[in-house]
């Protein structure tokens, strides 16, 4: 008989059972980037439609977030009469916990869906069956190239946003609020420190591999056709995203320590 | 007497609780062309994945020149595959590589030879299935018969010992479906290889092939000559030569 607490049970065991694919997925594809060849080609082939065609979206969505940052920020500091603070506080929030998390969700919203779709589509057509049936390994052929990608990518990415967040908070300072630039950029530069760049960049080493690791694991374990490739890129985009917010709190916590 | 080159031994493979290979023996002679026949879902390419070694059994044994696959893991699989081609159903052409780089994948992975022997090899396995000089054309460019002939093409680049064919004429029309049979009948009488085709077509099973086998509820129920099955009293036999197991 089912009792209510069946269901749970069911969940914690599909995900403990997803969780442990994706780990295995992860440990083989850094077993198999470790050996020769490298694929050096592949993998900068996987940079581009990584890294540069997301450069365009995660720009304008920084830009305008650091726009609206200086808006809100300017108006909740203005109470206190703070607002020549403006700089330091859209510059430390956004390097330090927006822009990794922004440029995270994007890219894995735009690349993990990608990743899972592109993965997934070769599965059911039998293409990973192939790539194995000619002695070829998927995982060091498909997987690897983009977890690289991903892993390299997605910090420049995240540098890139930051620069021109503040650079939109900077844009609204001078225009709206009457900031004097040279303050705006000279708070900054005398109040931000190389850690809160270091513990921003540094989380988005983890969301790449989040990002790469869970588009490939939902792609390769596609089933039923179409609909399944629709299944699995819709499900690779909530788990990133849910997981890149939880990991967040918790490199968060660890980088405050270190 | 010629040598057994695949020898399957009481096969057994379900997925989740459904049991699809319930003791399957089979023996594939060196340079035979067996058509392994059955109705849709009854395993036959799951046997066939099987013998490629992307599968595996929950039970038995895929003897591959007298060496037991079943317990061997991925990388010592790749001594097997060298020996082994396949065409899939669906032809699984690799969509983001031309036509060309789809041939020469497998030469890539399994030979060290230079780029110009690559094309080499490509142009002249394009022309055994009358394709030539299609090599710049991507995938998405070619009709289903043309797609099921680059991925003759791709099976038999490396020139292998066995071909693989997952049903080759399915979703054909019947111009396409006589041009597949004609090729896998005349490759087999180049290359001397040894063929396993999987097909439902008994029409196509009879022009292609000299040993038949029938795959019915997970076993064989029958493996013999045209004229063998033709005469046969097994119920399940002459039910599928009349057409009526579907399944």
């Amino acid at each position: 008989m089912q009792g209510p607490i069946t269901p749970i049970i069911q969940r914690i065991r599909s995900a403990l059972i997803y969780a442990g694919g994706a780990a295995k997925l992860l440990f083989e594809a850094i077993s198999c980037g470790i050996r020769p060849p490298y694929q050096l080609g592949a993998i900068v082939r996987e940079i581009e439609l990584i890294g540069i065609q997301s450069l365009t979206v995660v720009n304008v969505i920084a830009l305008f977030t650091g726009m609206v940052l200086a808006l809100q920020t300017a108006y909740a500091l203005s109470r206190f009469g703070a607002k020549g603070f403006i700089g330091v506080v859209v510059a430390i929030s956004l390097v330090r916990e927006i822009g990794p998390v922004f440029a995270g969700i994007m890219v894995g919203g735009r690349v993990g869906s990608g990743i899972a779709a592109e993965i997934g589509s070769m599965k059911v057509t039998e293409q990973i069956d192939a790539i194995r049936v000619m002695g070829a390994n998927p995982v060091k052929k498909l997987v690897v190239p983009k977890l690289i990608a991903t892993v390299i990518s997605l910090p420049l990415l995240t540098i890139v946003a930051d620069i021109l967040g503040i650079i939109g908070g900077l844009l609204i300072s001078v225009m709206e609020l009457q900031v004097n630039s040279y303050y705006y950029f000279t708070t900054i530069l005398e109040n931000i420190s190389l850690q809160d760049v270091a513990s921003g960049v540094g989380k988005t080493f983890f969301f790449g591999l989040i990002i790469a690791i869970i588009g490939c694991y939902q792609g390769m374990t596609t089933t039923g056709g179409t609909v399944g490739v629709g299944r699995s890129t819709t499900t690779a985009v909530v788990v990133i995203s849910i997981l890149i917010l939880v990991s967040d709190f918790f490199l968060t916590k660890l980088f405050l320590m270190l | 007497m010629k040598r057994s080159i695949i020898e399957i031994k009481d096969l057994h493979k379900s997925f989740n609780s459904f049991q699809v290979l319930q003791g399957v023996d089979l023996d594939i002679k060196r340079g035979e062309t067996i058509t392994i026949l059955g109705g849709s879902g009854t395993g036959k390419s799951v046997l066939l994945k099987l013998i490629a070694g992307l599968e595996k059994p929950d039970e038995g044994e895929i003897r591959i020149d007298n060496r037991n696959i079943v317990p061997l893991k991925e990388d010592d699989l790749v001594p097997i595959r060298r020996k082994i081609g396949m065409l899939f159903q669906g032809a699984a052409l690799f969509d983001s590589l031309s036509t060309g780089e789809n041939v020469a994948y497998p030469i890539r992975e399994h030979f060290r030879v230079t780029e110009g022997e690559i094309q080499r090899i490509v142009r002249e396995k394009l022309r055994m299935v009358g394709l030539e000089g299609i090599e710049e054309k991507m995938p998405a460019e070619l009709s289903g018969g043309m797609k099921k002939r680059v991925g003759l093409a791709r099976a038999i680049a490396i020139d292998p010992e066995i071909i693989l064919y997952d049903e080759p004429t399915t979703g054909l029309d019947p111009a396409n479906t006589q041009r597949i049979n004609q090729l896998i009948v005349e490759l087999q009488r180049i290359l001397k290889v040894t063929s396993i085709v999987v097909t439902h077509d008994l029409d196509s099973a009879y022009q292609v092939t000299d040993q038949l086998a029938l795959l019915y509820q997970g076993r064989i129920a029958m493996t013999g000559t045209k004229e063998e099955f033709e005469a046969s009293a097994i119920q399940e036999v002459r039910d599928f030569i009349a057409k009526k197991i579907v399944e």
